[in-house]
């Protein structure tokens, strides 16, 4: 009997690149051409049933110089039907930081990208409504990549200091 | 005894202080607590918040204060009518705390001027009384407006 990470990578050879065992959790690294349709096939699949989306979120590795990808969309999936929980990775370039978005498969990713966008910058093709949700829009930058200085001032009004 | 109409009017103003909660964050459960009848703000004729600023005298500015917040800070500040005094309750309205990052404002007096500082993470109710004294002594000192 192969694992569900193993059984992924069988299933979906040309998307799934690696397969990881993060504390006992299943996790597999996923290529961001065809992130929808894969994400999509684990909803809907009765194999797999992962229906319910509990976290979307980013990591920037810009100072891990063993890293050769700038960041990492982390997608929480949680099966209701089979009480199973899997994590997707997706390595994303510093020159292009976008991916499709997956608010039409999940309708509770609409926030979850909004707030990687505001604090990553990272992109979402496709979202109806990709604007900041934490920050406010006079806003520069986004303040959880690791090139933001992180003591720098923008006050909506009022001086610096 | 007061002697003087200024005198008179300022120990008026210092025993019925309307004041005007701002609260954003965990200071508030000390606010709460000074509020309350153990500790009992009321014997300083400061036992009766209002919410609307319109009403108020002082404004107590308890918790930590984001840039998104500061208009509204400050439009709240700017409905208050004269006489108006601001007390910045907790390290975080004072001086911005132990934050030092992209979202917190750097102590509010920043925004709006500020009468009392009260720090502490968060006070405990006898440094919020002191500060409570302190504000009273200054309004009974200052030249009243009429």
């Amino acid at each position: 009997m192969l694992s569900l990470a193993e059984r992924l990578k069988e299933k979906f050879p040309n998307i799934v690149t690696g397969v990881l065992d993060l504390k006992g959790y299943p996790t597999v690294v996923v290529k961001k051409e065809g992130i929808k349709g894969f994400l999509r096939s684990l909803k809907d699949d009765p194999e797999f049933g992962f229906n319910f989306l509990m976290d979307l979120s980013a990591v920037d590795y810009l100072f891990w110089e063993e890293k050769e990808f700038r960041f990492e969309i982390i997608y929480n999936l949680f099966s209701l039907s089979k009480n199973q929980r899997l994590f997707v990775k997706v390595p994303l370039p510093e020159a292009d930081p976008a991916i499709d978005s997956v608010t039409s498969v999940w309708a509770s990713a609409n926030w979850y990208e909004r707030e990687v966008w505001d604090m990553f910058g990272v992109r979402f093709n496709g979202h109806p409504n990709l604007k900041r949700i934490l920050m406010y829009e006079e806003f520069k930058g986004h303040p959880l990549k690791k090139d933001y200085r992180y003591n720098q001032r923008q006050p909506l009004i009022g001086p610096l200091n | 005894m007061t002697t003087t109409l200024n005198d008179a009017i300022g120990w008026a103003r210092k025993y019925s202080i309307f004041q005007y909660p701002f609260v954003t964050a965990c200071c508030g459960m000390e606010y709460m607590s000074t509020a309350c009848a153990h500790y009992d703000v009321d014997r300083f004729g400061a036992g009766f918040p209002r919410f609307s600023p319109r009403q108020s005298d002082v404004l107590f500015v308890v918790g930590t204060i984001s840039h998104k917040l500061a208009p509204v800070l400050k439009k709240v500040y700017d409905q208050m009518c004269e006489p108006k005094w601001v007390v910045a309750f907790g390290v975080c309205t004072c001086t911005g705390g132990f934050y030092d990052n992209y979202a917190t404002v750097m102590g509010i007096d920043t925004l709006i001027p500020v009468d009392v500082y009260i720090p502490g993470c968060p006070p405990r109710p006898e440094n919020v009384l002191d500060g409570l004294m302190k504000l009273q002594e200054k309004i009974q000192s200052q030249k009243q407006e009429i």
